[in-house]
């Protein structure tokens, strides 16, 4: 596994792309085949099975480090990652003979098969025989999550280095469910024909945020909708079989079974783009009753009542089986409007209405009512452009509503993990009740680092009480808090639980008196929760 | 018995001599651990320190009333004996050894019981209670071995030189960067420093301490015209417009927290190099165990977390309040405290 930790390190090294993909080619080149199918697993996020719980993990690493438990679990949640706090706290070994990666992700497959003293002494011999990169690297082979700083396009690039293949085939190529025990090298990447692949989507193509003072010119070229809060999902209905794909290219379709209806209402070969809604009665519902539903793989009867869904279409990137996606959008969405027209009203897919208007005025006013529909905002694009993929600038922007606000009341912190390991980062806001304050959300981000330095600094010297990791602060500090929603909470103190909490401003300029009050929160539920 | 020191909003106090120690607002009399900006700060009607430490803390505090003391001399002052020993934190630095009616207290400043080829190597002293910082108390802290520290610092130079890039290595001006200079090849291309690194230089060398030659940045300075060239600078130098004279540069960093991995990235340096002045997981347990102290005071760092972990392995461990700063990544110029 040297080679790959090898590549790790020179990737990890790094903040400069083009050092990150030469890493990536030399791997690609130099490495055995069925090493290199498994980086690009890895790199994607397709993991091998677990077959160790993290629970064991943890308990092993301690007992081989000679520190209690409680003390790495303590660890844990500083260093942000537990592969990475199980290779530290590990004393060094003896080195052992290298072995190839695959040699490791098939001892592990070995190893799922034994009885758990056999497992525990298989991994204690490995740790023991490799160094801290190596161990971290294995390691995360066992806990999954190997978020490295490499993009997926990164490594078509240094695909496309290393094969001399078009970046944009080998996009499409590594998409859809394919793992390394289902295919090879050869098949995956050098193999001709990648659309033998029923289920395999598109790359979604990504909006851009609208910022003031972009121009986009007349408000003519563009076509307007509402922006959805949903889960993007495009839907493949291909060979008498229905696939729904997240945006992170992950496989719904178990979790929305409804769909599977849509089969008899559209047509054989058809792709479409658009957002899942919970739905019903003609509206969006909530955030939270589509959330009941993305937790879980198999969904009961009761929840399909209560919490309905429909594909909010708002694209077609295939039409009889052939690829539309570099048809104009205006073209391509009349398509779509004509193919979701024939639909009758139970079948559970909606055209996102138009909303485009003759000038930017008009657009402003109907995007300021879009807390009424449930909708975040308004999406622009640009009437005459073909479907891209990834995230390219100019063809499709959101322009989302401006967030709910309310000044709040600094009363606990906490450090941060990770990369923010030595910050106080973790806060806890209250707002004015009586005479007390009541916590009512937490919020982590939205400060620059010079502002986290700052209360850091401040923390350290105004800390009330210690209960464990959190310390109560003198309240003295009022921030703007920003936020996408509010709803009911019977578990919160406060009654409410936000959507999307951040630090918009450090209200350096406010007193703590000043700060709102529950009743303030309490009518922002009634006007948007 | 009283207890021979007491923590106060001023500091650590010794009432049987009626001095302070390391104290953070103005006293009267202060003994001093060492010149770092948490330690020794202005504003003390008299100072008393190590010979090593007190050229630094005039160069930092201007005029000041300063008397010296060699490793191991005894001072006695009103009903207190006290000594300073080898911290091995930066060159000079101390901790103080106070004894009262037989009673013995040792208020450790910062220290690290690894050599770093320059300061005074860590002396344990014997004593009945304690005082230690915690900044890397947690097992995920072991150090580099200096040996293959020096290899990594001097390949990622040498690698850079190669193809005529610099190297900016970014650690605090007094300690971290003298031990670096001290570990750098000079073989591989010239040295070149920040300002506030080389003004702390020149008091060093003045003591006496040898450095390799080094180059100072000056604001007309041009990378070109030092190819290959390892500039050592402070962390907050880095990413500056100061460093845009170097624009075919690598970046590092030189410092305990280099050991998470998502500290470096936060940093967004090249590389990060895991060495620090502190003392690391096994230095403390080994430095609290080398004391013999049954009593032991936390001040700063990880301290709810280590002081559990000390009072099971059966110490009587207490945290107490301090202005003191552990090992930061975000100092500032000659504002720095570690
Ligand atoms: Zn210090
Ligand atoms: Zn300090």
């Amino acid at each position: 596994m040297k080679d790959f930790a090898t590549l790790f390190t020179r990737v990890d090294q790094t903040t400069k792309t083009t050092r990150k993909v030469s890493a990536l080619a030399d791997f690609f080149e130099t490495a055995a085949p069925s090493d290199r199918l498994w980086c690009i697993a890895l790199f994607s996020g397709r993991r091998p099975r677990r077959v160790i719980t993290t629970s064991l993990l943890r308990e092993w690493a301690s007992e081989r480090a000679g520190i209690p438990l409680w003390l790495f679990e303590e660890s844990y949640p500083i260093v942000g990652d537990l592969a990475e706090t199980i290779s530290l706290v590990l004393p060094a070994g003896e080195p052992a003979e290298d072995k190839p990666l695959t040699f490791w992700i098939e001892r592990l497959a070995e190893l799922s098969r034994a009885d758990e003293d056999t497992r525990k002494a298989g991994i204690l011999e490995a740790w023991e025989g490799q160094d801290r990169t190596e161990r971290l690297l294995f390691t995360k082979l066992l806990t999954g999550g190997f978020r490295v700083g490499v993009s997926q396009k990164l490594m078509t690039r240094a695909l496309s280095q290393a094969t001399g293949q078009e970046e944009a085939l080998l996009t499409h190529k590594l998409m859809g469910s394919w793992t390394p025990e289902t295919t090879t090298w050869e098949r995956l990447i050098e193999a001709e024909d990648p659309s033998a692949d029923l289920s395999r989507p598109y790359p979604f193509y990504l909006a851009y945020q609208l910022e003031e003072g972009d121009d986009l010119g007349p408000a003519t070229d563009w076509f307007a909708e509402r922006k959805w809060d949903g889960i993007r999902g495009q839907l493949i209905l291909r060979g008498g079989e229905h696939h729904l794909w997240s945006r992170g290219e992950e496989l719904m379709t178990d979790r929305f079974p409804e769909f599977a209806r849509l089969i008899d209402y559209l047509p054989e070969g058809t792709v479409i783009d658009g957002e899942v809604l919970a739905f019903q009665d003609e509206r969006p519902l909530p955030f939270n009753a589509l959330q009941k539903r993305i937790g879980r793989k198999t969904v009961p009867k009761k929840l399909l009542i209560e919490s309905p869904v429909v594909l909010m279409a708002y694209d077609l990137l295939e039409e009889a089986g052939r690829d539309v996606r570099d048809q104009p959008f205006a073209d391509r969405r009349a398509r779509l409007d004509a193919l979701v027209a024939q639909a009758p009203a139970e079948a559970p897919v909606r055209l996102s209405p138009n909303v485009s208007a003759e000038d930017w005025e008009s657009l402003a006013e109907t995007r300021a009512e879009s807390r009424d529909f449930n909708a975040e905002g308004l999406m622009l694009k640009r009437r005459d452009s073909p479907y891209l993929s990834g995230r390219k600038k100019g063809d499709w922007w959101k322009w989302k509503v401006d967030p709910l606000t309310i000044d709040a009341v600094m009363i606990y912190a906490q450090q941060g993990s990770g990369r923010r390991a030595n910050l106080f980062t973790d806060f806890t806001f209250a707002v004015h009740d009586g005479d007390t304050l009541v916590p009512f959300t937490k919020a982590y981000s939205g400060l620059t680092d010079a502002e986290f330095r700052r209360i850091t600094q401040w923390v350290r010297k105004n800390t009330v009480q210690r209960f464990g990791p959190v310390r109560q602060v003198t309240p003295t500090h009022v921030f703007e808090i920003a936020f996408e929603g509010i709803q009911e909470s019977p578990r919160h103190k406060s009654g409410v639980a936000l959507r999307f909490p951040r630090m918009a401003r450090w209200r350096h300029d406010k007193p703590v008196a000043e700060a709102n009050t529950l009743e303030d929160l309490k009518e922002m539920l009634r006007m948007y929760g | 018995m009283a207890d021979v020191l007491t923590f106060t909003d001023r500091g650590i106090y010794c009432p049987a001599a009626d001095i302070h120690i390391d104290p953070w607002r103005p006293v009267d009399r202060a003994l001093i651990t060492h010149g770092h900006a948490d330690h020794a700060r202005p504003g003390m009607g008299r100072y008393l320190c190590t010979e090593g430490s007190a050229p630094v803390m005039r160069h930092r505090l201007g005029e000041i009333d300063v008397e010296t003391v060699r490793y191991g001399e005894r001072v006695t002052i009103g009903g207190a004996t006290f000594s300073f020993h080898p911290a091995g934190h930066v060159p000079g630095s101390a901790q103080i050894r106070v004894e009262v009616g037989g009673e013995v207290w040792v208020v450790s400043g910062d220290y690290k019981t690894v050599g770093d080829g320059l300061s005074e190597p860590f002396e344990p002293v014997r004593c009945h209670a304690f005082i230690t910082e915690c900044t890397f108390g947690l097992p995920v802290f072991t150090w580099t071995a200096l040996p293959a520290l020096r290899a990594q610092i001097n390949d990622w130079w040498r690698a850079n030189a190669a193809e005529g890039r610099a190297c900016i290595l970014g650690a605090y001006s007094l300690g971290k960067a003298q031990r670096l200079l001290h570990d750098l090849d000079p073989e591989i291309g010239p040295i070149l420093t920040h300002g506030a690194v080389e003004n702390t230089n020149a008091v060093l060398r003045e003591q006496g301490l040898a450095l390799p030659e080094t180059i100072r940045v000056e604001p007309e300075t041009r990378g070109k015209d030092h190819p290959g060239a390892m500039v050592i600078a402070p962390p907050s130098a880095l990413g500056s417009a100061w460093a845009r004279r170097f624009p075919n540069s690598s970046t590092g960093f030189a410092s305990g927290w280099m050991a998470l991995r998502g500290v470096r990235r936060r940093r967004a340096a090249d590389r990060g190099f895991i060495v620090s002045d502190h003392a690391d997981w096994p230095g403390l347990n080994a430095a609290i165990a080398e004391t013999g102290a049954e009593r032991i005071f936390v001040t700063h760092g990880y301290t709810s977390i280590f002081r559990r972990w000390l009072e099971e392995q059966g110490y009587d461990a207490k945290i107490v309040e301090t202005d003191y700063e552990g090992e930061s990544l975000d100092d500032a110029g000659d504002q720095e405290a570690a």
